[in-house]
């Protein structure tokens, strides 16, 4: 049986409908605020701006996170900036326009309403930022500076060096340690959610593992926030945290909750290419690079020479080539795919061929070191400590790697799921960015999501509970949570196979980048979700978890992790199998033009794909919503 | 490579730990410091034993989470480098390498590398912030920050909380965290109005806690991974004093 979902988008002309949504939207007199508890799960910039915001108005806020502190999470680590518009660079910038860019960039498969409003709440967003001390770069005069991004055409980018995600997060970050300070909001770090507790259909709490006692607790609230970000670390190499995981919002999905698009996943163009087997992560370089930095390969597939000897006439800058208007800002899906397939040509470059170069030599001989060590300084000291390599005199070797979730939990225009009283923020749902997001609009979402938007549309929500008592933690459905959470934890320990869950990941992650990554086709998902099927199988029987569950270990929690890693790679490939046309990132080998550009299929696949669990992972359901233009055309994308 | 590693394992923060002896083969320079200890625990897992436990996420020198004593120097031998980013090649075949937690008093051991640093948060919640609630911000431009100064504001700020200072400091001194916090918003003319108290309540929960007091050695500033100065302890110094004044 299928879901009813409405968007519940509301009346009025685009430009109208935020406003009109908040002048309607139902209020809590301050005196009621602290009656009403709210969790939020997850302290990056959409779970701490939230947190953080909610406290101010008044509202009792628990906030937890897995890291030691909050200030570790992962959106520390984005580059190269925030988008925002502002229009200081006078250069034809608007709401529509960056409304229109982002929808193009996400190839026509997000929500009107929700990416107008995501570019209308920009400009607010650097106000915000720049209040809390946030250091974004600045003109002599002292006025803000811009840079350009991927996909667009205008500099509406603001940053702090390569360090715009740091910063910016410091500032939510500060603003939540500063509501704790007040003991408005609780803090739990080192607490990893593992259930969604919900009584009479909405969500009333969490189970919680405290991850350095190993002790299960239960957390009661009239709300719960998901902030838990991206889940691309499902490819085991990707540019995320080791820690990154789909655990709370997978939980959330198998007690109702609903996941949208799950396969759309950002394969970054500019990651550092994998050296050996041993390797654990992916690093990623700032796409701000591609401003300054030329890409290219030798036109010779068996060319030896260094890159310095290559003459200009022997290589092949292919993304000017082939999208002169955009060159290599083209958007990252074009980006990472274009790399493909000249590696895919024999091409690549590197000991293992597996990577393009970007090349800094003009920009150098152009502007001077000095200019591009301080725009870029901090990359290029990262992309030496990790290779041995100085990028001001060789080229670097960049590589495409799984980045960002373009996919998750199901949300409305208020951002709440399917679950009334579960909300979804940032990463961790799948609102505004359709198939492919550009540059520099995830920090904006997670901001936008969390300081502007769940404020109001929970207060809508919790206007309606405030009769309803407080959250009993006794009550038989956080029992039953608890009970279910500890028996599998119990089950992992005493399998005592000999295959670790990291393993099993490394493993998992092959099949999923093989099958379910850059490309996909008929075949090889129909293999995958084989594949899957058996290594899972394996997982449940020969999995070892060293140590105890009523203790620290590192091992349990990778573990649970990856338990919902196998789950939800099936759906990934289930869902993209499902989706015959190609879209943004989602790249079906059958369809595709002459040129082998993504061809969309506006006529039947013109929806979002709601996925419900149905007890099964094999079995899920498709629920779709529809997608309505009404304000812009869909067309082909164009970056020639 | 063969390495041969002395590995800190504590059960908890009560009891007392000891250094153990394991030895790697087929150590390659390619791999970061963390692969190897993956590597190590891969061994330790298979073998039946319990994994060493050490903290690290983003494996990208940002987040701050690693950090661990490598031959007795925080984040190990290369300058400016998180554990994280630190790779075998700056080893050789058959080095052995002694590994432990940052030990301070104020950073108890959790278990075997990994250490509580909620005393930064501590510190932070003091006062190491600007008082705007979200909603009250003026038009961005309105305030504006020459480029210097925004990029003296910057350098504070780059601080990733990692603790390497504290732990390399005789006296276990959170002198150059907090003075980071302090001097960014003193270049900014955001928080200014409250930059007194901020100052005065920074420093005095930095000393209720069991940070030690800065003697100025300087130690911290060369074991920083963001290089961050020690004028800051400076500027801080200056600006307590200045706060204590007013009073």
């Amino acid at each position: 049986m299928t879901k009813e979902i409405h968007a519940n988008i509301p009346e009025g002309d685009l430009k109208d409908k935020w406003s009109n949504y908040k002048a309607k939207a139902k209020l809590v007199n301050p005196n009621n605020r602290k009656k009403l508890e709210v969790i939020v799960v997850g302290t990056g910039l959409a779970g701490a701006s939230a947190a953080a915001s909610l406290a101010e108005m008044g509202y009792k806020v628990k906030s937890f996170c897995f890291q030691d502190s909050p200030r570790r999470a992962h959106s520390v680590a984005a580059q190269g900036g925030v988008n925002a518009m502002k229009n200081y660079k006078n250069d034809g910038d608007s709401v529509f326009r960056m409304f229109y860019d982002t929808l193009k960039g996400g190839d026509f498969r997000s929500r009107e309403a929700n990416t107008y409003r995501l570019a209308e709440c920009s400009a607010s967003l650097i106000d915000q930022a720049v209040a809390q001390g946030v250091p974004f770069g600045r003109e002599y005069s002292g006025y803000l500076r811009n840079r350009s991004f991927g996909g667009v055409q205008v500099s509406r980018t603001f940053y702090a060096r390569g360090q715009t995600g740091q910063q910016l997060l410091l500032g939510s970050y500060q603003a939540l340690m500063r509501q704790k300070e007040t003991g408005q909001v609780k803090l739990y770090a080192r607490h990893e959610m593992l259930d969604l507790v919900t009584i009479d259909g909405k969500a009333k709490g969490i189970i919680a593992r405290n991850l350095d006692t190993g002790e299960i607790e239960r957390h009661g609230a009239h709300a719960v926030i998901l902030a838990t970000g991206g889940f691309g670390k499902i490819y085991y190499l990707s540019t995320l945290a080791m820690g990154c995981n789909a655990s709370a919002i997978w939980r959330a999905h198998k007690k109702g909750a609903l996941m949208a698009n799950p396969s759309w996943t950002q394969i970054h163009p500019t990651s550092l290419p994998q050296s050996g087997e041993y390797q654990s992560k992916l690093t990623l370089m700032s796409e701000s690079l591609r401003n300054d930095g030329r890409i290219w390969v030798p036109q010779d597939k068996n060319e030896t020479r260094k890159p310095k000897d290559i003459p200009e006439e022997e290589r092949d800058y292919y993304l000017e080539r082939k999208y002169p208007a955009f060159g290599n800002l083209a958007p990252r899906d074009i980006a990472s795919r274009s790399a493909k397939e000249q590696i895919d040509a024999g091409k690549g470059i590197g000991a293992l061929k597996n990577a393009v170069y970007l090349d800094f030599s003009h920009a150098i001989k152009e502007y001077g070191q000095d200019v591009i060590e301080e725009r870029y300084g901090n990359l290029f000291t990262m992309y030496e400590k990790i290779t041995g390599i100085n990028a001001y005199k060789e080229p670097m070797k960049i590589s495409p790697s799984a980045h960002f979730s373009m996919g998750g939990l199901w949300v409305d225009y208020d951002l709440m799921t399917t679950t009334p009283g579960l909300f979804a923020i940032g990463e961790a749902n799948f609102s505004d960015h359709g198939a492919n997001r550009l540059g520099a609009n995830s920090l904006l979402q997670a901001c936008v999501d969390g300081y502007y938007i769940a404020p109001y549309t929970l207060q809508n929500y919790l206007a309606d509970e405030i009769q309803v008592a407080k959250t009993d933690v006794n009550h038989p459905a956080f029992d039953e949570a608890e009970k279910q959470v500890k028996s599998q934890l119990e089950k992992f320990v005493n399998l005592k196979g000999n295959k670790t869950a990291e393993e099993f990941h490394r493993e998992l992650g092959k099949i999923l980048y093989d099958k379910c990554g850059l490309s996909r086709s008929e075949d090889g998902l129909k293999k995958a979700i084989t594949d899957i099927q058996n290594l899972r199988e394996e997982f449940h029987e020969n999995l070892l978890v060293p140590g105890d569950v009523e203790d620290i270990n590192s091992e349990l929690e990778k573990a649970g992790r990856v338990s919902d890693y196998f789950e939800l790679a099936e759906l990934m490939c289930i869902d993209a199998l499902r989706r015959e046309e190609s879209c943004g990132a989602h790249f079906r080998e059958e369809f595709q033009t002459e040129e082998g550009e993504a061809m969309r299929n506006d006529a039947e696949y013109s929806y979002s794909a709601a996925w419900e669990w149905s007890g099964q992972a094999s079995e899920p359901i498709l629920n779709k919503e529809p997608l309505k233009f009404e304000y812009v055309k869909p067309t082909q994308r164009n970056y020639k | 490579m063969k390495i041969y590693l002395k590995i800190w394992r504590q059960k908890n923060k009560d009891t007392k730990g000891q250094l153990e002896d394991h030895t790697l083969d087929n150590v390659s320079a390619e791999m970061s410091f963390l692969e190897m200890l993956d590597m190590l625990n891969l061994k330790l897992a298979k073998s039946g034993e319990r994994p060493v436990e050490f903290d690290h996420d983003c494996r990208e020198g940002i987040c701050g989470q690693c950090g661990v004593m490598i031959n007795g120097i925080a984040h190990g031998p290369l300058k400016n480098t998180t554990t994280c980013q630190l790779h075998m090649r700056s080893f050789k075949d058959g080095d052995t390498i002694y590994i432990e937690p940052f030990k301070a008093k104020a950073f108890p051991v959790i278990r075997d590398l990994k250490v509580d640093r909620t005393g930064f948060d501590d510190i932070i919640a003091a006062g190491g912030y600007v008082s705007v609630n979200t909603g009250q911000a003026p038009e961005a431009n309105s305030i504006p920050v020459t480029h210097n100064e925004a990029e003296a504001a910057f350098d504070s700020a780059a601080c990733i909380g990692c603790g390497a200072c504290v732990a390399t400091c005789k006296n276990a001194s959170a002198a150059l965290f907090t003075s980071a916090k302090i001097s960014q918003f003193t270049h900014l003319p955001q928080g200014k109005k409250e930059s007194a108290k901020r100052t005065v309540d920074m420093v005095n929960r930095m000393e209720e806690l069991d940070f030690g007091h800065c003697t100025n050695t300087e130690a911290c500033q060369i074991e920083c991974p963001q290089d961050i100065s020690v004028l800051n302890i400076a500027k801080m110094n200056f600006e307590y004093n200045k706060a204590k004044l007013k009073k």
